[in-house]
Order: structure tokens, then sequence, then C-alpha cells
């Protein structure tokens, strides 16, 4: 009888270990159209209206752990924050009066002037879900393929880059956040001649991101902003569009960039607290930087 | 142990509405940098209540269910899971530990499997981007917030399966062992088969 039950516990045990091993093998080696993920996406479309509704009766749930998590986290930035504004007061004084002479520039080379995010036709989306793991940064939001989101199309937050979309259903869409590996961008540091290199996440760190491939020689100073590069090479072009705030530059060792070329680069977005995301569905609507109208 | 069809209901609908909750709030709230995660400690605590058949099949198809939802490799989440399950029902059954604390220990080094071993399959899958050390620091602070949740988490899970658990001989043996094989409401001399303490000199 109990030579019995431990077969029985021990087939049990082979088959499902059996089971989820040729699943990870045959999801691993399919395409993206594959029977395995057509399936998976059959069951996030009929869940998800079920998510989202858990997502609203579970808010007040979310906005009270918000309100304490947030004011702990403001009490320890105010300080930092004051010095920042009284910093940033006086550099908006320059940059507007900088602001009005590059739009008399542009008229006055015909530049391509539509870097402005309505260009770019955003349509709003609510977070439904996030992933809980370290490895898998994805949130699940509520536009999909009738509101013409696509894969590819790059997600901003309220202060800058948040993420793609990289799998899409008629009513909702799964964002793969810029602190996730498997995800690069082609970005710049504002920097006096624009250096550019490829940002990857620090994994295991996600208020960090390492911007590499930066020229040896690059002159990049903490604080300096990091935006989107958004290049275009003929039929090649950037998923994203040039200019979006990604982060700033939180630690620029000039040793580390001589030997390795990589700077260490601090989200703008708070990726841990996203509540409405925008999704840019015409991301290659004037993205030509400096093209002349002949 | 025979499982009976309102259990197999009661674990399923635990299962759907813990990776619900999961994914449309809890993952949402941050603790100390970190979210917590229900999913492990549900499945730790069905396999601590039912044993390792149960806790193994209940990680598989909580597994599954993780996966298919946040579309992420299947059978990832389901083999951590899985072995979860399995050694806490294998805890309960070769050691059927009794203290109160027994669940908080547990969660925690259920929280630990799915964390060290998600990072694990994650190296062997192939990873191109740089691994910072904070990771370990995520993981132990993960593990912290779990076992924070573990014992009510347990709790609610015990409630839930309680009226439905297949009944168990071991747990039986426990609780006649304990009482002296009465019920608490009887006087020992009814115990004796209703024999009275007559003392005859």
């Amino acid at each position: 009888m109990h030579d019995k039950q431990v077969r029985r516990r021990r087939a049990v045990l082979a088959l499902i270990v059996a089971v989820s091993l040729i699943l990870l093998t045959a999801y691993f080696g399919e395409s993206e159209g594959g029977p395995l993920h057509s399936v998976q996406r059959g069951i996030v479309t009929v869940l998800s209206p079920i998510q989202q509704g858990a997502s609203t009766v579970l808010s007040p749930l979310k906005d009270v752990a918000g309100f304490f998590s947030s004011t702990f986290h403001a009490k320890a930035q105010n300080a930092q924050l004051r010095a920042e504004v009284d910093k940033l007061t006086a550099e908006v004084a320059t940059y507007r009066g900088d602001a009005i002479i590059n739009q008399q520039l542009r008229e006055l080379v015909r530049l391509d002037n539509s870097n402005g995010i309505n260009t770019y036709r955003p349509v709003a989306a609510n977070v439904i879900g996030s992933d809980p793991s370290l490895w898998y940064d994805q949130i699940e939001v509520d536009a999909g393929s009738d509101e013409g989101v696509q894969d590819n199309q790059p997600v901003i937050g309220e202060d800058g880059l948040v993420g793609l979309v990289t799998d899409v259903t008629p009513g909702d869409a799964i964002v793969t956040l810029i602190t996730d590996h498997t995800l690069e961008v082609t970005a710049e540091v504002q920097d006096s001649v624009g250096d550019v290199g490829v940002l990857q996440p620090s994994i295991g760190n996600p208020n960090e991101l390492v911007l590499s491939d930066l020229p040896h020689n690059a002159n990049i100073q903490y604080d300096q902003q990091v935006v989107t590069a958004g290049f275009r090479s003929g039929q090649l072009h950037s998923l994203y569009p040039p200019n979006i705030p990604i982060g700033t530059v939180s630690n620029a060792n000039q040793v580390t960039l001589a030997s390795s070329g990589q700077v260490q680069v601090s989200p703008l977005v708070d990726l841990r607290h996203l509540d409405v995301v925008q999704i840019l569905t015409k991301p290659q609507a004037g993205t030509t930087r400096a093209s002349t109208v002949p | 142990m025979t499982v009976s069809p309102s259990f197999v209901i009661r674990v399923v609908a635990l299962g759907f509405l813990a990776v619900v909750i999961q994914v449309a709030a809890v993952s949402q709230i941050s603790i100390f940098g970190v979210n917590a995660d229900l999913s492990p400690l549900v499945v730790m605590s069905v396999g601590l209540l039912a044993g390792s058949i149960t806790g193994a099949v209940m990680g598989f198809g909580m597994g599954l269910l993780v996966d298919m939802v946040l579309v992420q490799t299947l059978g990832v989440t389901s083999l951590l899971y899985i072995a979860i399950g399995y050694w806490s029902g294998r805890l309960r059954e070769l050691r059927d530990p009794a203290h109160e604390l027994v669940p908080l220990a547990a969660g925690a080094a259920a929280t630990a499997i799915a964390g060290i071993g998600m990072a694990l399959i994650q190296f062997l899958l192939g990873v191109d981007a740089p691994v910072s050390l904070l990771l370990l620091q995520q993981i132990l602070l993960t593990v912290l917030v779990n076992s924070l949740i573990a014992l009510p988490v347990y709790a609610v899970v015990r409630r839930a399966l309680t009226p439905a658990l297949p009944e168990d001989p071991r747990r039986r043996r426990r609780r006649r062992y304990t009482t002296g094989g009465l019920s608490p409401l009887k006087r020992p001399s009814e115990g004796l088969g209703g024999a009275t303490r007559t003392v005859s000199r």
C-alpha cells in the first residue's frame, strides 16, 4: 500500500515536471506566432476584463499603500528636491532665452519642428497589472489593437520613457519596461556634442540603467540628461522617437568611462508606481531631426 | 487520501484569486522598494495543508497561470512552484511540524527558492544585460517582506481549505495523542467506557 503511494507520488511529480520542461522548450523555440504564444494571447484576452475589474475594485487598497509609501519617499526626497528647484529655477531663465532663439533659428533653416508628443498620436492607457518578479519587468495596460496599439510602439510616462509594447490583444497590451533585460535603447547624453550609446538595464537594480558603447573620450558629467537618440539611417530607424527624456547621469566615473565606455543612468520615471501611461502609436512621425526642406 | 470535488474547486478558486489579486494589486504596492509575492506563499500553504502531490499539482497549475497572465516563458514559474509545493508537502508528510511559526519559515524558504531559482533559470536561458549585485539584496528584501505576510496568507488558505481537506490518518492520530484519545468535552471516567472509578475495599 505504502509502495503504491510512493510510486503514484513519483509518477505524478515526474509527469508535471516533464510537462513543464516540454512547455518551456517548445515556447522558447517557437516564433511569436506559434501555437503556444497564440494560446497565451487568447488567455490574456479572456482574463483581461477580470483583471481590469480587480484592478478597479482593489484600487483603494493600492491607493492607501501608495499613500504611505509615497509619504516616506517624499520626506526623504524633500531636502534634495528643494536644492534642485533652486538650481533649476536659475537654469529655466537661461533656457527660456535659448528657446526663443532656437525657435527663430528653426524657422530660418526650416528644420522639422515636430517633436511634440502629440505628433506621435499618443493613446492613454491605465495600468491594470504588473509583474512581481525581478526578471520580467512588464506591465499590462488597458489599451490594445482596437485603439491602434501595435507591437514595438514606445510607451511614455509622466516624466519620460517607460518601455515598449511587446504583445497586443484587442483590449490590452503588454509593455516591457526599460529595466527589463531584453530591452536596449539607443540613447544620447545631452552634453556639448550629444554622445550616443546603448542603454541597458542593470538587472536587480530597478533604479539604475547602464549607458554603454560611449566614446572613450566622451566628456560626460553627473546630472546630464539622457534622451532617446531616435536615429534614422535609410530604411533603418530607431523604434523610439528622438528627444524623449529617459533619465539623468547618476555616476560618470571618468576611469570607467575611459576603460569601458559606460556611465550609470537613473531613470526619470518611477517604474514601480505607474498608474497611467501613453503609447505613441505613430512613433515615426516627424522623427527627422535635421532635414532641411529644399 | 481521496480528494473530494469540493476540495478541487476550492483549490482552483484559491489559485485563480491569488494570481488575479497578485497581478492587479499586490505587485503594484512597493514595500522597502520590492513587491510582496503571494503566489509562492499560497503554493507553500497548500502543500503544508494538503501534502506533496496536491502541493506539486497546485504549484504546476498556479505557475502556468502566472506565466500565461504575465506573458512569460511558459513552464519557468511552473517548475519553480512544483518544487515549492512538493517540498512543503513532504515537510508535512515527513515531519508534520506543529509549531505555529512553521508557515513563516516555510514562506521565507519558498520565496527564496522562487527568487534564486528564477535567477538561475534566467542565467541558463541567457542574459545579455549586466547583472547588479543589488539583485541579491532585492531577493533578500522580497524574502523578508513575504515572511511578514506568510502567517496571514497561511491562515487565509487554511480557512478556505479546512472544511474540504481530505481526512488524514496521521492528523487524526496526532489529535488522539494530544487529547489522550478523549474528547475535551468528556470526563476521563466517561472516556474509559463509562466505568466509574470506585474503590473496592
